[in-house]
This record gives structure tokens, sequence and C-alpha cells, in this order.
């Protein structure tokens, strides 16, 4: 079984030996998983479970609690307007229609191309820039339907793909090395885990 | 420093486009503080943090050096830096970790040096992806500097810090839901006793839980001392603070003020500030500490910025952002969306936070829409006191974590700073503001 390509897999390892507790990896291997495929899919969360030593079950039961693993396909880019409170006093539940416009699909949908699903939001933390809009977690800051409208045509083009990568890529920096604390503490760790377990 | 002429412990690399870099960091003077902590004991540096009397600045105002001094001294402790920063309209981690994650880390290892903790977690919300990648370069950097690592500047200590990212979760904003996140589980808070993740915490074992700006307090606390840090501000609220201004001002953005010094009022009208209410409006109401806060009105306009001072007064200062409301705004559709919020983000775990909160977004969204009934206020009321008993402040607590608690905040204060405006939604089918 191999569902992480090779590449893939050297990043995995390392991210399971990060942790004091295989399992710690579980949400950072779904990360990898979205990079490789933009979604996580029932392969990739099997061979998650194996990697980290817990049943796919698991691995769905903890990935499907968090808003940005998608165990169902999603577009290329992943639209997220925000319409908590601060947004929400400056115009974002008009954006949000008129994304909807925009796209033609409802909010959690996916456009027929694949290009786009659009997703309402809580709040990004951008509120100093509102409505926020955030593409595959980059935060974009256009707050008006017209620069919605020329990023969507954008995006559409290939346009922007230095700062807005495909779905899934979530952090493009890769950690230079691994831990570098004496094996003997990571040993103690590890027994005093079996000690309370 | 607005205001007041207290340093900039936050902002004053931030004018620079390169902050975020270790280039631009070192010739600021960063990473001194390390080197001074290290000629120190590890008590010693704990004993300037706690002469700082910083308070936790993540939203519960917890004693930063008393979480420290309850770390019990087993063979394994950790570290874990909470910069899951979800509570609406709060910005100022967002801000740090993206632009300073540098000052961020320097705290990180001067404080696992005080606790002699050799494994850090820096756990950043996954939606900032800049945030995450500029903290994975800031930390490549530094055990390249020789800053993490091991042997941190030839002084023995070592330390390994790992960059956790979340992936989409308000809740694990929690201390002890962040630590399950960080055991690769759902992030449902934990059941309490034990109160403290000092007692059990990352894997059973001791932790200590910190937040992002308090952890960049660190490095100017032990290169000026706890002393002047605690001379800043005022009571128990000391030190400078970074506050999130939201909502309908001249200039919304995160301004790190004095503590105390400075009030609400200055922060939303002073010009070099909030500016003002836009377009010439008048203020209706305010949020002071994130929507888990109840709301203030004019009246409160003169408290000053302090803990005890908000606290004391029937709100928070909570997370620090402050969303300003003008005379424009529907009441009512800013309790929905923030209980829709809550609603949304309840983990599940509790009754009556699960049903609760799903109960009050319905019933606020068919007042909204005109369709409310002649009793929905009493309903929206009584549904709250059974979240929270007594709807008091500070809240009574039915529920696991204080997210339930948390809910009613906007409701209860909301009608009782805005009954009419409820009733007429409700008997009238209308909003009277537009």
């Amino acid at each position: 079984m191999s569902y992480f390509n090779a590449t893939m897999t050297a990043r995995a390892r390392q991210l399971v030996s990060l942790y004091p507790e295989p399992r710690s990896a579980l949400v950072p291997l779904c990360h990898l998983a979205q990079e490789q495929d933009g979604w996580l899919t029932p392969e990739a969360m099997e061979e998650i479970a194996e990697l980290v030593g817990v049943t796919p079950a698991e691995v769905r039961g903890t990935a499907t609690f968090y808003d940005m693993l998608h165990t169902e396909p999603v577009g290329r880019y992943v639209v997220a307007v925000c319409t908590n409170i601060a947004c929400l006093l400056d115009g974002a539940i008009e954006l949000l229609a008129h994304a909807q416009e925009r796209l033609g699909i409802p909010v959690g949908a996916t456009t027929p191309d694949g290009l786009f699903t659009l997703e309402e939001a809580e709040c990004l933390a951008d509120c100093d820039h509102p409505p926020c809009v955030q593409v595959n977690h980059r935060f974009v800051r256009t707050t008006t339907a017209e620069a919605f409208d020329r990023l969507v045509e954008e995006l559409a083009a290939g346009g922007h793909a230095e700062n807005i990568p495909t779905h899934g890529t979530l952090v493009r920096v890769r950690r230079s090395g691994g831990l570098r604390v004496d094996p003997g503490q990571i040993a103690r760790e590890r027994a005093a885990q079996e000690g309370s377990g | 420093m607005p205001l007041t002429d207290a340093p900039r412990i936050m902002t004053a690399r931030l004018g620079d486009p390169d902050s975020y870099t270790i280039e631009r960091y070192l010739e600021t003077g960063g990473y001194q503080a390390l080197r001074k902590a290290l000629t120190m004991t590890p008590a010693e540096v704990t004993a300037e943090v706690d002469a700082a009397s910083l308070l936790g600045r993540g939203g519960a105002g917890f004693p930063a050096g008393r979480k420290w001094s309850m770390l019990k001294k087993d063979p394994v402790t950790y570290l874990v830096v909470n910069g899951d920063e979800s509570e609406p309209a709060t910005f100022k981690d967002h801000l740090l970790i993206e632009r300073i994650p540098h000052q961020v880390l320097e705290g990180v290892i001067i404080s696992a040096y005080a606790l002699q903790v050799t494994r850090a977690f820096v756990y950043v919300r996954g939606e900032f992806a800049l945030g995450l990648e500029r903290m994975e370069q800031a930390l490549n950097d530094a055990y390249h500097h020789g800053a993490v690592g091991a042997d941190i500047f030839s002084s023995g200590f070592s330390l390994d810090i790992v960059v956790h990212p979340g992936a989409g979760a308000y809740i694990c904003g929690d201390e002890t839901a962040l630590l399950e996140s960080l055991e690769g589980k759902r992030g449902f808070p934990r059941i309490k006793p034990p109160y403290y993740p000092a007692v059990i915490g990352l894997y059973h074992q001791p932790t200590v839980v910190n937040n992002v700006e308090t952890m960049a307090n660190i490095p100017w606390i032990v290169a000026n001392g706890g002393a002047a840090f605690a001379a800043l501000g005022a009571g128990r609220s000391c030190g400078t603070r970074m506050f999130a201004l939201s909502g309908h001002v001249n200039r919304p953005g995160p301004y790190e003020v004095e503590m105390v010094k400075v009030s609400f009022r200055d922060l939303i009208y002073a010009e070099e500030l909030g500016g003002g209410i836009r377009g010439g409006r008048e203020l209706k109401a305010f949020i002071p500490g994130g929507v888990s806060s109840p709301w203030f009105g004019p009246e409160h306009l003169d408290l000053p910025l302090g803990q005890d001072e908000v606290g004391n007064a029937g709100s928070m200062l909570g997370s620090g952002a402050i969303t300003v409301m003008d005379d424009s705004t529907c009441m009512v559709r800013a309790a929905w969306r923030i209980t829709k919020f809550f609603s949304r983000e309840s983990c599940g775990q509790c009754t009556p936070c699960r049903e609760g909160s799903g109960w009050l977004e319905r019933v606020l969204r068919r007042i909204e829409h005109g369709d409310g009934r002649e009793d929905d206020l009493d309903l929206l009321l009584d549904v709250s006191d059974n979240i929270s008993p007594g709807l008091r402040w500070p809240p009574q607590q039915t529920t696991i974590c204080v997210l339930g608690p948390s809910i009613p905040s906007s409701i209860h204060s909301g009608i009782a700073m805005f009954k009419d405006e409820f009733l007429l939604h409700v008997k009238e089918g209308r909003c009277p503001v537009g």
C-alpha cells in the first residue's frame, strides 16, 4: 500500500518523527494528503491511519471535526467569505450573495468546471480589512464586488500562482531539520507516555 | 506609543516590511534578551516574569508567572503556545505571527529555559497560511542561528520547537481542546478537574499553555526587567496590550496602548487611534472584548482599558477585540450572527451549548426575518438562562468549557440595552434602523 508519492512519504515520516506520540501528526498528515490530492481521499485516510497507529475510522472521525479538512472533493480554489460580526458591519452578507451569483453556486458547492468552491467563513482574523476573503487560506483583501470579480477572472486564467497555490498546499516552507535534543530525552518522554497511558 | 509615552513592546518592529526576517530581527536587537536570559538562572528569569505581573493575553487574563509556578517538576514537561486566534474580531496574534515570528519564538525559548522544558509546540491557526510559512521559516532560521536546538548559544540548554498547524475549529482556542487537537484528536475541551494543564496537559504530562502575545512580551521583560513592565499600566493590568479595533470607525486596526491609561473613548475617538465613528454617525454600542463579552453602550466609553476595570463594569476585556457599532446597526442582526457563530463552533459535547446555541440562533433568525413571535424575547432569555443560570457576570457555567456561557452574552446584553428595537422586530416584523 502506498498512497503518498515518494516525496510525500519522506515528508510524512518526518512529520511523525517530530512528536512524542505519532498520533499528533494526524492533522499535519491530513494537510499533506490535501496537498497531494486537494482533498482527503479514503485511501489517504487509510494510509494516515497506518502511519499514526489508529483506525481509518478514527482518522475520518477526527478529520470531519475540522473545517479545513475535506472528505469530499473541492475546487482548485476554495473561496471563503467571512460574514462574522466585523465583516457583517461592512457588507459581508451582500458580498457573499454577490459571490454566489458570480460563481453561480450556493455556499458549500463547487463550480462544474472544478475551479471554485465557495464557503461562508467564520472570523478569519483580518477584521481591519472587511469583508474578509480568503482563497486557499490566503488573504486576498478583495472587499468589493468589482475586486471580487476581477480576482475570480484572474484565478480562472491561471493568475496568482505565486501567492495562491492550489487548494491543499498550506505551508510551502519545509522544516529544514529534525529534532536536536538528545535522544535520551525523547526516550524518557516515550517512557513517561507509556507510564501514564 | 499613542497617548502615553510607554515603550512599544509589541509594535516597535512593525513599521519595517521585512520585520519577519531573521536579518531584520537581529539588526533590531533580536535574540539579545535570550542571550541575557541564558546568563541568568531559570529561577531568576521566572522571577522577572513574576515581577512583571504579566496577565495572559489570550482572553482569560490569568497571570503568566503564576501559570509557570504551578508547573509540577516532573521529568517531562511541555510548553505549548496558543496561536489559534479565532475569537471573532480579534486579529492581533495573526499580525504578530506574520510580522514578528522571531519575537514570538524568542519569548518561547526564554520561557522554555525558565521552565526547563526541552520540547515546545507552537500551535498556529490553520487558516493563517502565510503566518504558518513565516513561523516555519523563522524557526528554521532560529535553528540555523543557534537560538533553538542543541546547546543554545553554547549555554548547555537544549530545546526543540515544532510548529503545528490547526485545521479550522474555534474551540481549539480553549487550552484543553488545543491539547487534544495537538494529540491528533477532535478538539473536545477536557472535563475539569484538573483545571490546569500544569497538572495534566499534553500526553498527560505537566504542560504550560501560553498565548502568542504573552510570549512576545517575554523578551522585553527580560531585557528591561519585570519592574519596568509592571511600572506600565495600573492595578493588576500591567504593561501595554494589543487591541484589535474593528467596525464602524474611521481607522480600524491593531493598536498597542498602555493598559488602564487609555479608555475606550480614547481608542475609538483619538485621531491617532480609531479616529472616531465613520461618516459622522453616532456610536450605538460596542463589544469590549470579543463576541463572548457582553455589549457596552456610550455610557461605558470612559472606562479604562484594564482587566478589572472592565470586569467590574459587567463585561470583559477578553481577547482585546473591540467592535464598534454605529446607529445604522441592526442589533438583532448582530446578535443573530454572533449566535450563529457559536452554534457552528459548539463542539457538541454538552447539551446546553449544543442544543441551546442552535435554538437561540433559530429564534433570532426568525425575529430578524420578521417572523418573530410575541414571547420570543422571553424564550431567548429562558434558553440563555439554561445555558448560564442567572445570566450573571462573571457567568455561571453548565458546560465543560466557557464557550457555553459565552453564548448568552450578546443576547442578554443586547435585549437589556435595545429591548424596544427587539420588540419592534417582533411586533411589526421590520427593522427600525433599516
